[in-house]
């Protein structure tokens, strides 16, 4: 895995092409660098929705702040609708990032704590100076609906008075309100009880289908990832391992990591054997990354190549691809021999 | 002692009996009920998952089973036994003889709950020296010993390093190496792993279920997640609006659940095995104000099995047909009302996901 390549990237319309993307980040005056990413590529099609998953320090969240270049790549290509954002001056940046948005972790301190929310919600259009000043309350009337938030509570309310289920929908909602081609949601559903959860998901995929979204979606949980994902994108140490539809990377993950990721999983049933979660380990440091592929030192399957040498994203069939020198599935071009 | 003697003491005196518990809050609003009538026992080696939403009350009933509310404006009935003996509202200075020694609790988030100045192995020498009267030294290399029990790899030079030089797994490790120090015999883990990720998670619960083994320790584990306690408890209960609503061993809870609102928990769990874009069941609506609880069963504003006698009655604890198993429902998941009831929202425009499965 982890692993380089771009044998995956599609033609056709795409959103969000993000090519040999590298974060990297100076560890204070050490001279040591933590490297976050480390040239991975992708491309969302339109109206797709993206899962990106892996462990904390991963990358997948500093992938998706390197989309709204907060902050800058170090090098890469990341291109929305066809327009290249990495040689952006600020004020055009300014303005393409009207086209993206971003939901977070947190619902509630991602919300002004000392504002009336309907006005946050309202914010974005004001700075924009988008529509009469009663066009703005009708639209902002309108979006609030449609995450199902009562304007009128919304006009008095301040976020401490909502509950985390219902902060993420107001912050869905000032997401929604510039009309963006693309959101990202870094862990929208992370912080809530299951029950929250479903309903939060259950609007994404409503808002998506309503309002013609494309989606970007980061989170930890491999089956939450799938309910709501077209295609998924694993993620280890800033590499990317494996990439696929969503139903094919779960009937046959090709990359042991998946693998991990999928066995992790609490089932709800007594009776499934729990695979032994000792063996599983921690990611190494992005500071330090493993060399070779960077997932070996925790790889039951590792030998030697795999400490010398970097695997490249190869093709198993039907879209999926993977970065392993010894894939759980076959690649095509053996297949074909 | 025989074993048989060993078994009638255990059958006689569970470590834990909670009889109809209430712990009430005075806030300005009036008094809210966190918990409202609550009665289990837990056995001595056994781990009691407690399962709800946020707000249902499950962090409260654990804390006031410590004793670790505030007395100024909480208002607590009912029994708490410890082995035999009430501790329900025993002053701080009682409890804390039990604390660490007895009864000990990892909390959710160990990035908050450790003290960020103070080095790891100060944390866990801590509750040596003030429950056991150990002397540095021999703390010293206790603490050593409890980080390599929890899998810390290098333990020793851990010890030296502050909360935010580990990563958020091995921060919960530590956290769990604190409340094992003293050896209790029973541990309460509120969301131990709610903060952490998928792989961590597991291996955080698989540390705790060895160290019950091992310690024949009793374990509470609060969460909000039926696949979490699925796999590492031996017994359930479901809490809802402050009351215990459901209670039964692992297996019968998940082969038989009686509750529409278990079953609704357990429906809205994204599954694997789904193809993607399975719209997933929810429960509309949110848990209820405890200031002005609903009158008949709490659960009814939101139940789509609800009937006009669970909005005007309240449903009393009963049998199932397992013996272990109680639940508080007027028409519950197998009866003709609740199947009727199923049978309608299938054929209207209801999500194809409410199916049973």
């Amino acid at each position: 895995m982890a692993g380089s390549g771009t044998a995956h990237l599609r033609d056709g319309d795409i959103v969000m092409r993000v090519e040999n993307l590298v974060m990297e980040f100076p560890v204070g005056r050490t001279g040591l660098k933590v490297h976050a990413v480390s040239g991975i590529s992708f491309d969302v099609v339109r109206g797709e929705t993206l899962g990106l998953v892996g462990e904390s320090g991963c990358g997948k969240s500093t992938t998706g702040k390197a989309m709204m270049q907060i902050p800058r790549p170090t090098s890469g290509s990341i291109k929305l609708d066809g327009l290249e954002l990495t040689t952006l001056g600020n004020e055009e940046l300014r303005s393409a990032r009207t086209k993206m948005q971003m939901i977070f972790q947190d619902p509630i301190s991602s919300l002004n704590p000392r504002r009336i929310v309907r006005d946050s919600v309202r914010e974005p259009l004001d700075v924009w100076g988008r529509g009469s000043k009663a066009e703005r309350e009708a639209l902002v009337d309108r979006v609030l609906e449609s995450v199902g938030i009562d304007p009128q509570r919304a006009a008095e309310s301040r976020p401490h008075q909502f509950s985390g289920g219902q902060c993420q929908r107001i912050s869905i909602a000032r997401a929604l309100v510039l009309d963006p081609t693309l959101i990202i949601c870094d862990e929208p559903v992370s912080a809530l009880d299951v029950s929250v959860q479903a309903q939060v998901i259950n609007l994404l995929e409503d808002l998506k289908k309503q309002y013609g979204l494309t989606l970007i979606f980061i989170a930890h949980d491999l089956a939450v990832v799938k309910n709501i994902s077209d295609r998924v994108a694993v993620m280890y140490l800033g590499k990317m391992c494996e990439i696929s539809p969503s139903d094919d990377l779960y009937a046959r993950p090709a990359h042991p990591y998946t693998r991990v990721l999928i066995d992790s999983i609490p089932v709800p049933d007594p009776s499934a054997v729990l695979a032994d979660a000792t063996t599983i380990g921690e990611p190494g440091s992005p500071v330090t990354p493993p060399s070779g592929c960077r997932f070996h030192p925790r790889c039951q399957f590792a030998d030697d190549i795999c400490k010398s040498a970097e695997p490249i994203l190869q093709d198993i069939g039907n879209g999926h691809f993977v970065a392993c020198h010894h894939p759980l599935e076959v690649p095509v071009s053996i297949q074909s021999r | 002692m025989s074993e048989l003697q060993t078994e009638m003491r255990q059958e006689h005196q569970p470590l834990l009996e909670v009889t109809d518990l209430r712990t009430h809050f005075r806030t300005e609003r009036g008094l809210v009920r966190a918990v409202d009538g609550v009665s289990l026992t837990l056995e001595r080696g056994k781990c009691l998952g407690i399962v709800g939403e946020s707000g249902s009350g499950k962090t409260v009933l654990s804390r006031s089973l410590m004793g670790l509310l505030p007395s100024s404006n909480t208002v607590t009935s009912g029994s708490v036994k410890f082995e035999g003996k009430e501790i329900l509202g025993l002053p701080s200075k009682q409890m804390r003889r039990l604390w660490g020694r007895e009864m000990s609790m990892v909390f959710q988030n160990p990035m908050t709950s450790l003290n960020p100045l103070m080095k790891i192995g100060q944390q866990i020498a801590e509750p040596l020296n003030l429950h056991l009267d150990m002397s540095r030294a021999d703390a010293r290399a206790t603490a050593e010993r409890l980080l390599r029990d929890v899998r810390i790899p290098e333990a020793a030079r851990r010890l030296d390093q502050y909360p935010h030089e580990l990563s958020g797994g091995m921060r919960q490790r530590a956290m769990i190496a604190i409340a094992l120090a003293c050896g209790p015999t029973l541990l309460f883990a509120d969301e131990p792993t709610t903060a952490l990720d998928v792989t961590v998670q597991a291996q955080i619960l698989q540390l705790i279920g060895e160290q019950r083994r091992d310690r024949n320790m009793s374990v509470v584990l609060v969460t909000h997640d039926l696949g979490v306690v699925a796999g590492h408890t031996d017994e359930i209960a479901v809490m809802y609006g402050g009351k215990l609503v459901e209670k039964a061993p692992t297996s019968v809870l998940f082969a038989h659940m009686k509750m529409p609102y278990t079953m609704s928990l357990m429906r809205s769990i994204p599954k694997l095995e789904d193809p993607s874009h399975t719209r997933l069941a929810t429960i509309p609506g949110r848990p209820p104000d405890l200031v002005h609880p609903p009158k008949g069963c709490r659960f009814a504003p939101r139940c789509a099995y609800a009937r006009d006698k669970c909005i005007t009655e309240e449903p009393p604890l009963r049998q199932a047909e397992d013996p272990n198993h109680s639940y508080a429902c007027w028409y519950p998941v197998g009866s003709p009302e609740f199947n009727q009831r199923e049978a309608e929202l299938n054929s209207g425009a209801v999500p194809v996901t409410l199916e049973a499965r």
